[in-house]
């Protein structure tokens, strides 16, 4: 068994990224303009590290399959960003902030890199201010935070329900000033399907052009993914159509080791499927919880409507198994609850597949305090509830609107329906302090790695994370490599790995081409969402993991004899993209099955049904299984597991309690 | 509900198009308007079609990828609202539909439904922006900015860039999109130091990509799914105005 180095530095926690930032080689700037890197991706880690790069002088290419950079999935994000800024004066720090994160994590997180990321954060909103990101402001003018889950401090920066977006279009921005510039040169409309290596490291990439279909060779000193999770395994969660593992896919085909894959988050919070032609689900952000109670039916397959149901027939779940946290547990904890009140059948809604979410209650005292703020003393219950009401528009005004929008019902007037989803995935590709790969050259950033958040991330650590890679760690740590990198000369796309590599994913192409079969690429696609939905999701047991294992071998058998993709390979061809996606999690998916099984314990959003405790609780085992697993391919079905040893020198390890 | 189709169909951005004409039947209210496009796909695929090329990501009315013109509307009937967004109980029984691309000589068609928008990130990169590389800046809190110029700027910030402003227009002109980026740094301190370039190079850049003239119809506006304010017009022909007398230009 190979032994993984992470090479975190020597020292005291806080002194390890001052110490490697002042020690690690540099190139200098007339070697850095002969120097090309790839970046694969534009969200939130893949801009910011494309312009930050492009600023020290590389040369920088940068890929994404949509129209424009703009539209990575990290624009759908809603809540906001934290930071140990310690604005308001409440106690936070570096420290907080990482302990924080190690803890609801579940203590499956590297400390080394958690430290660094808390360090790093407060230069990340200086930055997105600087960039003129319109960041939600007190009325004297500074910047104002709110509290998310899993923490007691306000440290969440925020810009109204679209933090992702305004963040992504301040990356995009410093990307389009270096586009602009000639220092970036963007290939929009563009697929990675492979990576270059030659004698062991990355030099490029394979990419075939979306619109004209053809293959294209690119080269690079180093390349870097940062294209994002694959929740889309699933089929349906809250990730964008287009979200993929292809990319992170080729490259663990390559040689780069897979984290954590079984480690997938739930979100409690999003509006329940409606039906068999839904095509994804939309998250209700977690700040809901703050002021919504979520409660189901005492009485199994209550018809009733919400409204005639008495309060003393209501099953509040949330604030009678956890007094402590009620209805602001962590989202794992939250998701499960609610898991097992529909199993029970007490499910409402047509599916019986979802909870009531209600703002009544909200509404009523929201309403009170106005009315006591406006001194009407003699204020009708139906004055009380307009004036509350008005209140709860203000806080959530967007999301009651979308929420509308797709169910056709007012939230105003009878609770939401709400259920878990796919929202992210803490594993990723595995890389060392430096965020490079175990292939040399080839780096993982952002959600693509497995990094910062072990078994489960709190809320509004995402977009920290990506852009804590690309703007303040991969600029100095890409230097480590690239500077012993100073002689390699640009080499030329008609090497023998480039023509081979370019013929094996044409012949990939090829022969998806010529199946020619009877169902769509979509058929296949939802079929695996349900065998990995049913049993490697919000609970998973050994039975039913090595069910879904001979399931996906015999769906992946019968999609590369039977799917149909039309048209041509050398034309905008959506279906042969969602065919080569499909394709990959379809491997993919045996994969975090295989880890599923292999990590027996329950940690985070991983809940082996094996591993509980007497009320229901997920019970972690820290002797055997206090590490990560990183997954080395041997080939197409056949895995073998590395473990990397995480050892709590700060945070010591204990069992998560909301009661 | 059972609906008949009509969509515009484009092999590639060389060859004509023209309208094809499909039934759609069995479609729930509850289905989103591209829920309806994967229906349709599906059934195309069965038979050995072509299924209809159209943009889409997020699917959340948040990434502006998605861009269809519905019956004479760039996303179709309901009032700031994305294509992805759009809900079948906005239709009724029986109706017929017409769905077309962004039309527009800034935006040429690649495929069906599908159009090139890239003239929108060279508009960016001409001037989009507030040029403060990584690592230059100061604390956060060091730069106060009154509360309603922030939220005027957030207003302006919160285009998502998805061109059914260019596509309501009858010229075809992307002042909206411009004068809302203009806008939001014109509105903000650090917008400051590049105040007067960013408005001149982003305009020329929007005229040398063949967008039109701006007429003030206001069909933008009422088109926009992020209703994105008129105002930001104004405030970018100021902006011009001013940067073009300081210049001397006039």
């Amino acid at each position: 068994m190979t032994k993984l180095n992470s090479k975190i530095p020597d020292g005291a926690i806080e002194t390890k990224w001052a110490k490697y930032r002042s020690t690690v080689p540099l190139v200098n700037p007339a070697n850095k303009r002969s120097i090309e890197i790839i970046v694969v991706g534009s969200g939130l880690a893949g801009s910011s590290a494309a312009a930050s790069l492009a600023e020290l002088g590389y040369k920088v290419k940068c890929f994404c399959f949509q129209d424009s950079p703009r539209r990575a999935h990290s624009i759908a994000a809603q809540g906001g960003i934290n930071a140990a800024k310690n604005y308001q004066n409440d106690g936070d720090s570096i420290f907080r902030l990482f302990y924080d994160t190690v803890k609801g994590g579940d203590y499956r997180a590297r400390e080394g890199n958690v430290y660094r990321l808390a360090e790093v954060s407060a230069n990340i909103i200086d930055q997105c201010v600087a960039q003129g990101v319109p960041f939600a402001r007190e009325y004297g003018g500074y910047l104002s935070n709110r509290s998310f889950g899993g923490t007691q401090v306000q440290r969440t920066f925020y810009a109204a329900g679209q933090t992702g977006q305004q963040l992504l279009l301040g990356a995009y921005s410093a990307l389009e000033r270096q586009i602009g510039l000639g220092n970036v040169k963007m290939y929009s409309r563009h697929e990675m399907l492979e990576v270059v290596t030659i004698e062991g490291k990355a030099r490029g990439i394979i990419a075939r052009d979306l619109v004209t279909g053809k293959l294209e060779r690119h080269f690079g000193h180093a390349v870097l993914l940062c294209t994002g999770g694959y929740g889309n395994v699933f089929f349906l969660s809250t990730n964008a159509m287009g979200c993929n593992v292809t990319a992170a896919w080729k490259a663990h085909r390559q040689g780069a080791y897979f984290g954590n894959p079984c480690f997938t988050q739930i979100h409690p919070t999003c509006i329940p499927v409606s039906g068999d032609h839904q095509s994804k689900l939309t998250l209700m952000s977690e700040s809901l919880r703050n002021d919504g109670r979520i409660w189901v039916p005492k009485q199994k397959d209550d018809t009733r409507k919400p409204k005639d149901i008495p309060e003393d027939e209501r099953d509040y779940y949330l604030e009678r198994r956890y007094p402590a946290f009620g209805n602001l547990v962590p989202r794992d904890v939250a998701s499960r609850a609610a898991k097992e009140r529909c199993d029970a059948g007490y499910g409402v809604g047509a599916s019986k597949m979802a909870v009531y979410l209600d703002y009544a209650a909200a509404i009523e005292r929201y309403g009170k305090a106005q009315a006591n703020k406006l001194g009407i003393h003699n204020a009708s219950p139906q004055q009380i509830i307009e004036m509350g009401k008005d209140v709860v528009k203000e806080k959530y005004g967007n999301l009651f609107e979308m929420y509308a929008k797709i169910t056709g019902e007012d939230p105003y007037e009878t609770p939401m329906r709400i259920y878990p989803a796919v929202h992210y995935t803490m594993g990723g590709l595995w890389v060392d302090y430096e965020l490079m790969t175990t292939v040399p050259g080839l780096y993982a950033l952002g959600e693509a790695n497995f990094s910062d958040h072990g078994a489960n991330r709190l809320g509004a650590s995402a977009l920290m994370q990506g852009l804590a890679d690309g703007y303040f760690v991969i600029p100095y740590t890409i230097g480590s490599y690239l500077s012993a990198d100073i002689r390699t000369k640009a080499i030329p796309t008609d090497h023998e790995a480039f023509v081979t590599a370019e013929k094996n994913v044409q012949d990939t192409l090829d022969k998806m081409m010529n199946i020619k079969g009877t169902k769509s690429v979509d058929h296949f696609h939802k079929r695996l969402g349900k065998i990995m939905w049913d049993k490697c999701g919000m609970a998973r047991n050994e039975q039913g993991l090595k069910e879904a294992i001979s399931e996906i071998r015999a769906l992946r058998e019968e999609f590369w004899k039977d799917v149909r993709i039309p048209g041509i390979q050398n034309e905008l061809n959506p279906e042969l993209e969602k065919a080569g996606r499909v394709a990959d999690f379809l491997e993919l998916g045996e994969l975090m099955c295989m880890d599923a099984l292999e990590r027996k314990e329950s940690c985070g959003g991983h809940f082996r049904e094996e591993s509980q405790t007497e009320d229901g609780e997920a019970k972690r085992d820290d002797d055997k299984f206090s590490y990560v697993a990183a997954w080395e391919y041997k080939s197409q079905g056949s895995f073998e597991v590395h473990k990397e040893e995480l050892k709590f020198d700060i945070v010591h390890p204990s069992q998560r309690s909301y009661k | 509900m059972n609906l008949t189709l009509k969509v515009w169909r484009q092999k590639n951005s060389k060859e004509a198009g023209n309208f094809s004409t499909y039934q759609v039947n069995d479609i729930t209210p509850d289905m989103s308007f591209l829920e309806l496009f994967d229906v349709l796909n599906e059934r195309l695929i069965a038979k050995g079609e072509e299924p209809v090329a159209f943009d889409h990501d997020c699917r959340e009315g948040i990434c502006g990828m998605c861009s269809m013109f519905i019956n004479g509307r760039a996303h179709g009937p309901w009032q700031g609202t994305t294509t992805c967004q759009l809900h079948m109980r906005a239709f009724n029984d029986g109706d017929t539909i017409v769905v077309e691309p962004w039309r527009a000589a800034g935006f040429p068609v690649l495929k069906d439904l599908v159009v090139d928008r890239s003239a929108f990130d060279r508009v960016i990169a001409a001037g989009g922006f507030v040029s403060a590389n990584t690592g230059n800046a100061q604390d956060a809190n060091c730069l106060p900015v009154p509360k309603p110029d922030a939220d005027d700027a957030f207003a302006a910030a919160a285009c998502i860039g998805c061109g059914a402003c260019v596509a309501a227009c009858k010229n075809s002109s992307a002042m909206l999109f411009v004068s809302a980026k203009v806008s939001q740094l014109a509105l903000l301190p650090q917008g400051q130091v590049e105040r007067e370039s960013r408005a001149l190079n982003m305009v020329k850049q929007m005229d040398e990509e063949g967008f039109g003239s701006c007429t003030l119809t206001g069909s933008c506006e009422a088109a926009c799914p992020k209703e994105i304010s008129l105002e930001n017009i104004a405030r970018l022909n100021r902006e011009y105005l001013m940067a073009n007398l300081k210049k001397g230009l006039f």
